[in-house]
């Protein structure tokens, strides 16, 4: 069933490729069972995310640069996501109305997916789509997140390169992203920069880098294999002398800040070609394969924690489901009855009656 | 294994530029709680065909105020056929005279809507014939 989908997969049939994206996105039964088949299969699509606030162009910088791969003969993957309605479970995808220009190109293949109560920027089974895809055959994925504000920086622990799309006139935006969005790029596109305020958004970020030290920025490098190596660090850390962007002397990557005018394809062939620039860094560097170590990090540790999780409302303890336990504690919480702590501790004193972590769908 | 959404293309095949009641109806299915993939106006037959197949979508839904809809939903249709795509259901809404209804649900449109329709009346039917075909498709047992 599920499995007769791999060979037509594998073969470049769409609609294969179509229908086993939704059974992985549904967590559908048997989806394990077509992850780990396709796994073998990937490895060679590069991952590229674009990130940044809402209106800052995303989705019309990814159809831009979509075709400046599709020029260069390269097959594209789009992944594009939505939030869904925390109310109705519900989701508007409305990422294709600007990506109209790669209708009827067989190279190009754009998928829009709802984030489902993910938080983080992504949809949980964004990773697995990313699988899906890659075992399709596609030489770049693009992964569009949605609109983010500073927090959701899961895109740099999914993608190979981490492009994070700025545009001028949209207030403090630098004050906006400093916290976490600015740390997590590999690259700076300033789009709409036909608009007044360009040069300034652009140099507002390229002040930013100025500022940051170079062990300020190694923090998520160690924590999901990010790019600048602590290592010997002297890169100038003087505000006003801007080094070259790109691959440093010590081994490290200082972000270039690009200026695209996407709606026009303006700039955009340069931005793939420093994506380019960056893929190759990371391959011989070897950052590459600490990325891999890293996203495989990560998306093992989100399966141990759902299954465990799932596991632990499943369990019984004196009688009772956990599940029914977490809801009869959370509102003694709320009525000061039992601190939150307190009442995991009980929660967890029943549980583990039972092997944890094994799958339950065959 | 998470609940399986239902999950609806929406599209404006054909000249005119009037998605108003397009977008209601995409809000109306959002709140519903189902997946909208929204593609906009002035979509061609081949440009919807292929976000169906892409977005692997349960529903079809087209809006169409030009009066083209004897030429562009049978076009549709038979390119959703092309790719193997005949489980999908098509609906359509928009301006469309009685006289050409019973014609459109033989060449396999399943739902007509006209002006005034209630969303609620658009959101039954798509649950019920969603639920109707999974049931189909489905042999008990699996």
């Amino acid at each position: 069933m599920v499995l007769d989908l791999v060979e037509p997969l594998l073969a470049g049939n769409r609609r294969a490729l179509a229908k086993a994206i939704s059974h992985v996105e549904d967590e559908a039964v048997g989806a394990q069972q077509l992850l780990a088949t396709l796994y073998p299969h990937t490895g060679r699509a590069h991952l590229i995310g674009i990130t940044g606030a809402p209106g800052t162009g995303k989705s019309t910088l990814v159809n831009a640069l979509a075709r400046a791969y599709r020029a260069q003969g390269q097959t594209v993957g789009v992944v594009a996501v939505d939030p869904t309605s925390p109310f109705s479970g519900g989701a508007l995808l409305g990422d294709r109305v600007r990506m109209r220009d790669l209708a009827g190109d067989p190279g190009i293949f754009i998928r829009s997916m709802a984030t489902r109560g993910s938080l983080g920027g992504l949809a949980r089974a964004t990773s697995d789509v990313l699988t899906v895809l890659d075992a399709g055959g596609f030489d770049r994925i693009l992964i569009e997140t949605v609109g983010v504000g500073q927090a959701e920086i899961d895109i740099a622990s999914a993608a190979h390169t981490t492009i994070v799309v700025e545009a001028p006139g949209l207030g403090d935006e630098v004050q906006a992203i400093k916290a976490g969005i600015l740390e997590i790029a590999d690259l700076f596109a300033v789009n709409k920069a036909d608009r007044d305020g360009a040069d300034h958004t652009a140099m507002a970020l390229q002040m930013m880098q100025g500022l940051a030290a170079p062990q300020a920025a190694q923090s998520f490098g160690q924590a999901a294999g990010h790019h600048r190596e602590p290592a010997s660090g002297n890169r100038p850390s003087h505000p006003s002398a801007h080094p070259e962007p790109g691959a440093q002397d010590d081994g490290s990557w200082l972000p270039p800040i690009t200026k695209t005018v996407a709606i026009r394809g303006e700039g955009v062939d340069g931005l793939r070609d420093w994506i380019e620039r960056h893929a190759s860094y990371l391959r011989e560097t070897g950052q590459l394969t600490r990325r891999e170590v890293a996203r495989a990090h990560t998306a093992l540790k989100s399966i141990l924690a759902d299954r465990l999780m799932a596991d632990l409302l499943a369990s019984q303890a004196d009688g009772t489901n956990a599940a029914t336990l977490v809801t009869r504690l959370a509102a003694a919480i709320a009525r000061r009855e039992i601190d939150p702590y307190t009442a995991a501790d009980q929660v967890l004193a029943g549980a583990f009656a039972r092997p944890l972590g094994r799958r339950h769908d065959g | 294994m998470t609940e399986r959404k239902i999950r609806v293309l929406v599209a404006k095949p054909g000249l005119d530029g009037h998605d108003r009641g397009a977008k209601v109806v995409a809000r109306a299915l959002r709140d519903a709680g189902m997946e909208v993939i929204y593609t906009g106006i002035r979509q061609t037959p081949e440009m919807i065909a292929e976000a169906a197949l892409q977005e692997d979508v349960d529903i079809v839904g087209l809006s169409i105020l030009s009066g083209a809809h004897m030429a562009l939903c049978p076009r549709i249709i038979e390119l959703l056929r092309a790719q193997e795509m005949d489980d999908v259901i098509v609906l359509l809404g928009g301006i469309i005279p009685d006289e050409d209804v019973e014609p459109l649900k033989q060449l396999g449109v399943k739902g007509v809507f006209g002006p005034g329709t209630s969303t609620h009346d658009i959101i039954d039917f798509i649950r019920r014939a969603t639920q109707a075909q999974e049931l189909g498709a489905v042999p008990v047992g699996q």
